[in-house]
């Protein structure tokens, strides 16, 4: 790597940096918007227009609020829980691709941060990194609830991880690739298939994820919301019954930390659904065209046109997250929550099989060539 | 460890709940002992329960409470009778009319007066309103502890709504003290009729919004089907009323057994289920908030204008006018308020289908301003009793759906 290399990686990182740390606030406020307008009420709306500063003023009260560690508690593992649950959580965005690549002179940019040959793999090695952070912080709380919040939260990402990562052996069959840049771009060609059947080139629609695997889709959307511990699986911290969970003890800071690092995951997850099933940074059917009339009138040169295009894709990759990000709240706020051993029936006894069904049947087409 | 941690702990389980050691039981000592309450989101008010679990199954529990008690029962032998009216708002606080409405037909029976037709009406309408307001309340929040926190917030704004008809009536939302002896406080507004018919049309359609957000649910039917089961059995052995013995299919209700105020001269069903589990408890008090936006509509139309007073100079309350006017109105208004009305002596017990059950006010009375004993049968005494059976073997968090389900109103538990 030369010095040419490490300012685009640097420049690349920050911005990564910069749009996850907005992230989370702008999801808060979503959050607290969005329930408000599902449950007919106002939500938060005095500070700033329709309270979009809200999140300002809470960042503000965490960092300023008093950071107490409780005397029951182990310090050390309870002050390092919440930092090896936010870590991970910032690493993982780190190889979903954002846009596709650019020509700049003799160099090809992609628009990833690092596009490292086992891609899916490292997503999921460093996600279920982030259960470390929470086992730690039920341990050391030293506390009956969190202790429960905690075990339960290992136990549902194991088993929820199993479904995930076989449900995701699918896309990789039929792309035949672990890289995330590689399985985006192949979205982009057209489907010629459904199943057996040949499809007339005016039905042909984009090769997205959801299309070759509707099914993996599907228990990969449940598995993540396991994974991500939202509502209807957000049992580690079902704050009926065992309060507030793994982060029961925690407070100012710290709290916001486990708080961030659900944001951050629930966006990781939704970059990679729309990565791997509605074709990540692919220009919605349309867009393509729109594309190409904005080149047009401009009289763009090249490189502008190549720049517009990243912002098109750039765009259209923002709003397939942000609809799986206003789906993880909209599901929230609609559905009630699962009992414990009901969420590991539903993990062992029927997303595992369906999984593992999916990939038989996936190799059956791959195996006539039908995908 | 646990254990350890537990012996070493301060409070100490009543006998018969000390962690036991089986031999033959592998996993003997990995029971832990949890104290859930009193200040735990789920224990709706003050409640106490302790609980052995086994991994998250519930193996033995045992349940505490008056952390909230007041001594009502007491105060009402130290207060007046017309005193008492306030302190019967704070028994089961999300349906106190029902409470009011029930002290006075106590004492007015003690008494002997017969309150005319309108009060009659208005009373009923208050029961049913506030029966409404505490199903909401109960389902809601149940809803809530099972995660589900939009249908709490439909059925909520409904209830805000009713408190403004209720701050019509009285001029206050949650503390009414709408009945006096032989009376009511004030009228009904003019066009209360006409805004009652109107809310009981949009609370229709809320409800009817709320069955199909959660009562088709796959995973509220998972929560809820099976779950927390009291069978009919159960419900006549720990004396269960109201809709947490119909959900059992013990088909009983005051209302229509032995009708008081004109519950003969309104139609309406008295749902029954037949499980006894948590989603037969919600589904009857679903469907017992419909019956009740029947009657609260059939009141609108048979209610008619007139006196809401019983000319009995003994629990009237002059009129203003009277007491700033003329030395004798001046004269009973100073008696009524200092010293209250004499009651003879005797003894009697109302019983009315509050929202939760039999609520029932027992009076004796020795003559005088003062009752010799008031004796108070909150129907949350005979529920709470019954949740470590209900729970006994379930998981932790069904027993905050069977909490929520009976609906335990810790004000008049502990009273």
């Amino acid at each position: 790597m030369d010095t040419f290399d490490w300012i685009v990686t640097g420049a690349k990182a920050a911005f990564l940096v910069v749009i996850l740390l907005h992230v989370v606030p702008i999801m808060a406020w979503v959050e607290r918007r969005g329930s408000a307008l599902i449950q007919n009420r106002l939500g938060p709306n005095r500070v700033g227009p329709l309270g979009i500063f809200q999140s300002l003023a809470d960042a503000v009260k965490f960092i300023f609020k008093e950071d107490p560690v409780p005397g029951h508690v182990e310090p050390f593992y309870y002050v390092l829980a919440p930092l090896v649950s936010l870590v991970p959580a910032f690493m993982t965005f780190g190889v979903i691709p954002f846009a596709s690549s650019i020509q700049l002179g003799d160099r090809m940019i992609h628009f990833q941060v690092a596009d490292l040959n086992v891609g899916l793999l490292y997503v999921f090695s460093i996600a279920s990194l982030g259960v470390y952070g929470i086992i730690m912080a039920g341990w050391a709380s030293n506390n009956k609830y969190s202790m429960l919040g905690s075990l339960r939260s290992s136990s549902q990402m194991i088993s929820y991880e199993i479904s995930m990562g076989l449900s995701v052996i699918g896309i990789v069959m039929v792309f035949s690739s672990v890289k995330l840049g590689d399985i985006a771009t192949q979205q982009g060609e057209l489907l010629t298939h459904f199943g057996p059947l040949l499809l007339p080139e005016a039905l042909q629609f984009p090769r997205w994820g959801v299309f070759v695997q509707p099914v993996g889709f599907l228990i990969f959307l449940v598995s993540v919301f396991a994974e991500t511990n939202r509502l209807p699986f957000d049992l580690p911290e079902g704050e009926s019954e065992i309060i507030a969970g793994y982060h029961l003890e925690y407070g100012s800071m710290k709290f916001a930390m486990f708080m961030m690092a659900e944001y951050l995951n629930m966006f990781t997850a939704s970059g990679l659904l729309a990565t791997l099933y509605l074709g990540g940074w692919q220009l919605f059917p349309g867009m393509g065209y729109v594309l190409h009339e904005v080149q047009a009138y401009f009289q763009m040169s090249a490189l502008a046109g190549d720049w517009t295009r990243i912002v098109f894709e750039v765009v259209s990759f923002g709003i397939k997250v942000g609809f799986f990000m206003w789906f993880f709240v909209w599901v929230r706020w609609t559905l009630p929550r699962f009992r414990y051993d009901q969420l590991m029936d539903l993990g062992w006894k029927v997303m595992l099989p369906l999984s593992l069904a999916n990939i038989l049947i996936t190799s059956v087409f791959i195996f006539f060539g039908w995908v | 460890m646990m254990n350890e941690d537990f012996k070493r702990s301060s409070f100490s389980l009543p006998p018969g709940y000390a962690v036991e050691h089986d031999p033959d039981d592998l996993w003997g000592d990995s029971r832990v002992i949890v104290n859930i309450g009193p200040t735990h989101p789920a224990m709706h008010g003050a409640l106490r329960m302790i609980a052995q679990l086994n991994g998250e199954t519930i193996e033995k529990s045992y349940c505490e409470f008056g952390f909230t008690h007041r001594a009502k029962e007491k105060l009402g032998e130290n207060r007046t009778y017309h005193n008492y009216i306030v302190y019967t708002d704070r028994l089961n606080y999300c349906s106190a009319l029902i409470n009011n409405v029930a002290y006075a037909m106590a004492v007015e029976r003690l008494m002997g007066i017969e309150v005319p037709e309108r009060c009659v009406w208005l009373r009923m309408i208050c029961c049913e309103l506030s029966r409404i307001m505490d199903h909401l309340i109960c389902i809601g929040i149940n809803a809530v502890d099972l995660g589900a926190f939009s249908f709490f917030l439909y059925g909520f704004h409904q209830r805000e709504e009713a408190y403004t008809l209720i701050e019509k009536l009285c001029g206050a939302r949650l503390t009414t003290s709408y009945t006096r002896i032989g009376g009511l406080m004030a009228d009904a507004p003019d066009g209360f009729e006409r805004e009652l018919k109107a809310w009981v049309g949009r609370t229709r359609k809320v409800v009817q919004e709320m069955d199909e957000l959660l009562t088709g649910n796959k995973i509220w039917h998972l929560r809820t089907v099976g779950v927390g089961v009291f069978n009919k059995e159960n419900c006549f052995e720990y004396s269960y009323s109201g809709p947490n013995a119909r959900a059992a299919g013990v088909d009983m209700d005051l209302r229509r057994d032995q009708p008081y105020l004109f519950y003969k001269n309104v139609e309406f069903d008295v749902p029954i289920c037949q499980n006894g589990d948590v989603f037969d408890r919600y589904m009857v008090r679903l469907l017992e908030i419909q019956q009740s936006l029947n009657i609260l509509s059939q009141c609108a139309d048979k209610m008619k204008k007139g006196p809401i007073w019983a000319e009995d100079k003994r629990v009237r309350i002059p009129d203003k006018d009277v007491v700033y006017n003329t030395m004798e109105g001046m004269i009973h208004h100073f008696k009524f308020f200092m010293k209250g009305f004499e009651v003879p002596p005797g003894e009697a017990y109302t019983q009315v289908e509050a929202a939760n059950g039999e609520l029932g006010f027992y009076i004796v009375s020795k003559g005088g301003s003062h009752a010799h004993r008031m004796r108070i049968r909150g129907p949350s005494v005979w529920h709470y009793q019954g949740l470590s059976k209900m729970v006994e073997g379930e998981k932790i968090q069904d027993m905050v759906a069977a909490l929520g389900s009976i609906n335990v109103i810790a004000g008049e538990l502990d009273r």
